[in-house]
């Protein structure tokens, strides 16, 4: 197929490369260096969506960021992605894209009807009508919304692509490549600062490509060229393309976000689609520019009404032509560049310019060439549907009230520049404040808020010879102050066309009888008659505008709409825009993927994985692990067809029959040392510490200050002034901070020192009534006896030439013992006893098993300490001192906490001894009774008790002390389960703890 | 992200600390009779100024001190930072 739009001698693209690709299922032909847009443009099509709430036909108006309209659902690699600007997508080999929000197809769309309904869709129309009946928002009026709103589907699919993150520093981060951003960059390498120089479009040069300037008699692409090549080369500077900083946090800490190979028809592997750089930068430069405003007229939406820079930019970077008969539609004198160079390629432009005169050096260029200038002349509407055909103009009076001489003249493309809007969003999302600088209409930043400067068009500064010389000045100043070097560079000699004032002047008035709509905010549909209801129905602040008639709301941020609204609204206030304001900008400045800003912490990789020593045997010997905060542990061991249910009862069986061995090298472990330890143990444990000997350990329990229940576990006496103490799994971080709070800031005379030794340690339990002679088996030189180790009792021993320490306690209730190793040594100490274990027939049980064992014999662990219990409640306050003083103890005299009927921990077993009662079940008293059903507990945990052999559960039940004896129903609306249940003792195994003392 | 000095190991990210609350509570003394709302001023209440505000923050990924920092609620401006001893002045 023919480009028919494809200048020939002129543009950056690559003709040795052609590129197929796909629009809306038809193929097109363009070049590598091309946009989507471009290709598309150079194919002659213009027609690429429809707008979102009057479904017009809608089609490109910029050439990059600012892009309202050209927004495409695209399909790469077999994934699709929605919400991408055909102005940035740069082309590549079987590309395929679709238009979006239309229905059933872009040419012919359904909801184009909206247009001729639109009196009912005036702003504010959502919020008039969805109101009522309440019941309709479901049912009607949200799914018709959805389908009618959005711009393209996100995939259902898992993303396969790979995104990742990235930390940098340095001493300058500019933002844009533009004529400020390379100078600055260029004198502050060259004075020996630490420099990255970030340009979102995949050309460096910014306006230097297009503008028609000289610098150091080079042209201003070549100029640039030449300083971006010598800065790839030095090794203190980061060049990046194609890559965007869209935010500016606190203390100077910026969000880059770099597509990698979204240019690419795939990603290499191990290659990131995309990365997101978070730069904390000594000195921030914004070069960000600035961006074409245009002017409002009738139907400025239609499509062939382009940005006049825009337009250059297709015929200078692409070679793309946006139309063969174009109207120049302008108030200022950079638009005429536009039609100098559509004249330079044999086209012949008519410009109409707002101004009644003017006879700077660039139009009496433009004069000279030939180009039919026509003064105090605007557009007044484009004519066409899908396409510009010809537009209504007019004579314009003085005080561009009145239009005269409305005549129709045939165009294709109509090029509009209203004057240039700096681009203060880095600027502002640094906390700093924007003023309003009367020579140009528009914002400028203000004082810098944190370590900023901005530079160049972006500052408001529109001439290339004042904005090299204060970047290069800024350059060097902030390097000089960060490196203390003095190489300053020359700053080069620049040859520019001086421009004349722009005229103040922004909407073209309604011919009489005429109701154009004049659109502000071309991506959300918002055209002026929008804002002058709002303003009618009493809308004032700025901010309340936007939200009422979503005026720069939409993805593009209002970067060409906002200034307009703003104009639009302080005239009919009859204010100066300054006092009007402006709304507030956020990041991102452009959209982000989704994907890029998780980055490579999905899945497992969201959080680390820690495993034992011991963690290759248990993989070895079928182990089915469960993830128990950041660690994986056996759940169970398989054996045959065994499921979790039959695995854990054999398991759990084996320990109270015989032995068994857990590997409980996950529990937080924390030395704590000094003189002051003993006295700090008792200040955070609810009970008495001082006199614990020697080789001994003692089980505690530790409150937060406002009496709930933090953790629980056993500390052990090592020697004097040493201490070993066990958290739960889940906990141990926390108890960590928490002592290292009261020791550093609470009580910082006690000598105390605390330091997790959880890695440090290889742990296993040895639980059964056969544990002893096992471990008299491993330990034949220690006397492990009752005597010589009795229950809570400690002591160092020698595995097999290994140093190891013996703890006697007991989760599982049985007798005994922990044997903890160094971790190196842990692979070794597991192996050891599952091979003496044989003999008395030990089994590796995982954490189901462990879990039916502490169930039944009515141990607490996380499901009942669980940020809501205090001791009482879980059985514990036997454990409270009433002669000391601890942490939280005063909060336990709180009146709710001593409640005669306060809630407690009981048992529960099912009637019928066979029906396993659901986790989180709620106790009630009457299954039938009415809702809201009284709830007076919970079900907290629940196992097969492999000692009665029937279900038996744990509860925190209210007045569950007298409760005992008792009939409830256990209730699980979740499950769909009633279940008539007694309330036991929760110490359904040796009430008397007698086997573990044994 | 805040970029927190800490006074043992210099300028941080603020994904290395943890956020400790209001660093001008002090903790009644252990063993001593104290009422029921004083308790729960110490427990429950904290202030929630706009402005300059001295603050808890736990190098967890770093020394695993705590730290003081006055900083500023609306700006984020920090203008100090001190060890847990250190007199803030």
């Amino acid at each position: 197929m023919v480009q028919n739009y494809r200048l020939d001698k002129i543009g950056l693209v690559n003709r040795e490369k052609k590129l197929s690709f796909k629009f809306n299922g038809k193929k097109y032909f363009g070049y590598e260096g091309d946009t989507l847009a471009s290709a598309l443009i150079a194919n002659g099509v213009h027609l690429v969506g429809r707008s979102f709430k009057y479904h017009r036909p809608r089609g490109f108006f910029g050439a990059g960021v600012d892009e309202p309209y050209a927004i495409v659902q695209l399909y790469r690699n077999g994934e699709t992605e929605p919400n991408v600007r055909a102005t940035e997508q740069e082309l590549f080999e079987g590309l395929e894209a679709k238009s979006v929000n239309c229905w059933p197809s872009v040419n012919f769309d359904i909801g184009a009807i909206n247009n001729f309904l639109n009196i009912f869709l005036p702003a504010g129309f959502y919020y008039k009508t969805f109101m009522w009946p309440r019941s309709f928002w479901y049912r009607i009026y949200e799914p018709f919304i959805r389908k009618a709103a959005g711009f393209g589907v996100a995939s259902k699919e898992h993303d396969k692509e790979r995104y990742e993150h990235k930390y940098e520093y340095c001493d300058l981060l500019i933002a844009g490549s533009g004529p400020s951003g390379l100078a600055s960059a260029y004198a502050a390498a060259k004075n020996g600062a630490r420099v990255i120089l970030a340009e979102d479009k995949p050309r460096f040069g910014g306006s230097l490509l297009t503008s028609d300037v000289s610098i150091n008699n080079q042209s201003g692409k070549e100029w640039a060229e030449n300083i971006i090549t010598e800065l790839k080369g030095m090794t203190n500077v980061t060049v990046k393309n194609r890559a965007q900083i869209f935010g500016y946090y606190d203390h100077n800490m910026l969000v880059m976000s770099e597509r990698v190979t979204d240019h690419l028809p795939k990603s290499e592997e191990f290659t990131p689609k995309q990365r997101l750089w978070y730069i904390r930068a000594k000195q921030v430069v914004i070069s960000s520019g600035s961006i074409e405003r245009p002017i409002v007229f009738g139907n400025n939406d239609t499509p062939g009404v382009v940005l006049a820079s825009a337009a250059k930019e297709y015929m200078k970077v692409y070679g793309v032509l946006v139309g063969k008969k174009p109207v120049v539609f302008t108030n200022n004198d950079s638009a005429y560049e536009t039609a100098i160079e559509f004249k330079k390629n044999n086209i012949n432009p008519i410009v109409l310019d707002s101004r009644q005169d003017s006879n700077s050096e660039i139009i009496k260029e433009a004069k000279s060439l030939g180009i039919d200038i026509k003064f105090s002349h605007v557009v007044v509407a484009a004519k066409g549907y899908k396409k510009v055909k010809s537009c209504d103009i007019a004579k314009i009076s003085e005080d561009k009230q009145n239009l005269n001489q409305i005549k129709n003249i045939e165009c294709d493309c109509i090029c509009v520049s209203g004057f240039w809007t700096p681009t203060v969003h880095l600027a502002s999302q640094s906390g700093g404040k924007t003023k309003f600088k009367e020579e140009i209409d528009a914002f400028v930043p203000d004082k810098s808020k944190q370590k900023e400067v901005t530079l160049g068009s972006a500052n408001g500064v529109f001439t290339l010879e004042e904005t090299l010389k204060t970047s290069f000045d800024k350059g060097f100043e902030l390097s000089k102050a960060i490196t203390n070097n003095n190489n300053s560079q020359q700053i080069p000699k620049v040859s520019e066309k001086k421009h004349s004032k722009h005229d103040k002047f922004w909407c073209v008035p309604l011919p009489k009888g005429k109701k154009y709509k004049r659109f502000l905010d071309f991506q959300n549909d918002v055209a002026v008659s929008d804002i002058e209801l709002a303003i009618r129905e009493g809308y004032r602040s700025i901010e309340h505008v936007k939200r009422y008639t979503t005026l720069g709301m939409a993805t593009d941020q209002g970067k060409t709409s906002n200034l307009n609204g703003l104009q639009l609204v302080s005239n009919i206030e009859n204010k100066v825009v300054p006092a009007v304001g402006h709304t507030t900008f956020r990041p991102p400045y452009t959209p982000i993927s989704i994907g890029a800003i998780v980055g490579r912490e999905i899945g497992k990789h969201s959080k680390p994985t820690r495993k034992s020593p011991m963690h290759n045997w248990h993989e070895k010997n079928n182990a089915v692990f469960v993830d128990a905060g950041v660690w994986l542990r056996p759940r169970y061991y398989k054996r045959g067809n065994e499921g979790l249910f039959e695995a854990s009862k054999r398991e759990a069986e084996n320990v109270r029959k015989n032995v068994g061995v857990c590997d409980v090298t996950t529990l937080g472990k924390i030395d704590v040392k000094g003189p002051d330890a003993a006295e700090f143990l008792n200040r955070v444990y609810t009970n008495a510490w001082l006199k614990l000997p020697v080789g001994k350990a003692r089980y505690g329990v530790m409150l937060r200050e406002d009496g709930i229940v933090m953790d629980d576990g056993t500390t052990t006496r090592i020697s004097e002034n040493h201490y070993h103490m066990t958290t739960t799994t889940a906990q141990a971080a926390n108890v960590l901070s928490h002592l290292e709070y009261y020791l550093q800031l609470v009580w910082p005379e006690l000598d105390v020192n605390v330091v997790s030794t959880t890695e440090q340690w290889a742990g296993a339990a040895i639980a059964g009534p056969k544990s002893r002679d096992l471990l008299q088996k491993l330990f034949p030189n220690t006397n492990v006896s009752n005597e010589g180790l009795p229950f809570m009792g400690f002591v160092e021993a020698n595995l097999f030439g290994v140093n190891a320490r013996i703890f006697r306690i007991s989760f599982s209730g049985e007798l005994a013992y922990e044997v903890n190793v160094e971790s190196d040594n842990g692979n070794f100490m597991w192996e050891k006893i599952i091979e003496i274990g044989k003999d008395f027939n030990l089994q590796p049980y995982g954490t189901e098993a462990l879990s039916t064992l502490r169930i039944e014999m009515g141990h607490v662990a996380g499901s009942e300490l669980d940020g809501r219990t205090i001791p009482y409640d879980t059985g514990l306050d036997g454990l409270v001192s009433k002669k000391k003083d601890f942490i939280g103890k005063r909060s336990l005299l709180k009146k709710a906490y001593n409640e005669k009927d306060r809630q407690r921990i009981v048992g529960v077993v099912p009637l019928d001894k066979k029906t396993s009662i659901p986790e989180g079940s709620h106790l009630v008293k009457d299954p039938k009774g009415k809702l809201p059903n009284p709830k007076l507990g919970h079900i907290s945990a629940s196992c097969w008790s492999v000692e009665h052999n029937n279900p038996f559960s744990l509860a925190i039940l209210k007045d569950g002390k007298n409760m005992i004896g008792s009939k409830l129903y256990a209730m699980s609306p979740l499950k769909n389960k009633t279940i008539a249940v007694e309330i036991v003792s929760s110490h359904y195994v040796d009430p008397k703890g007698e086997r573990v003392r044994s | 992200m805040l970029y927190i000095k800490c006074p043992h190991c210099g300028l941080r990210s603020q994904n290395e600390f943890a956020y400790g609350g209001d660093a001008s509570v002090k903790r009644p003394e252990l063993n001593k009779e104290i009422s029921d709302q004083e308790w729960d001023e110490f427990v429950y209440l904290r202030k929630s100024p706009r402005g300059k505000h001295l603050e808890l923050w736990h190098h967890v990924s770093g020394c695993r001190q705590w730290i003081k920092v006055l900083r500023d609620t609306s700006t984020h401006e920090i203008f100090n930072t001190y060890k847990s001893e250190e007199k803030v002045g």
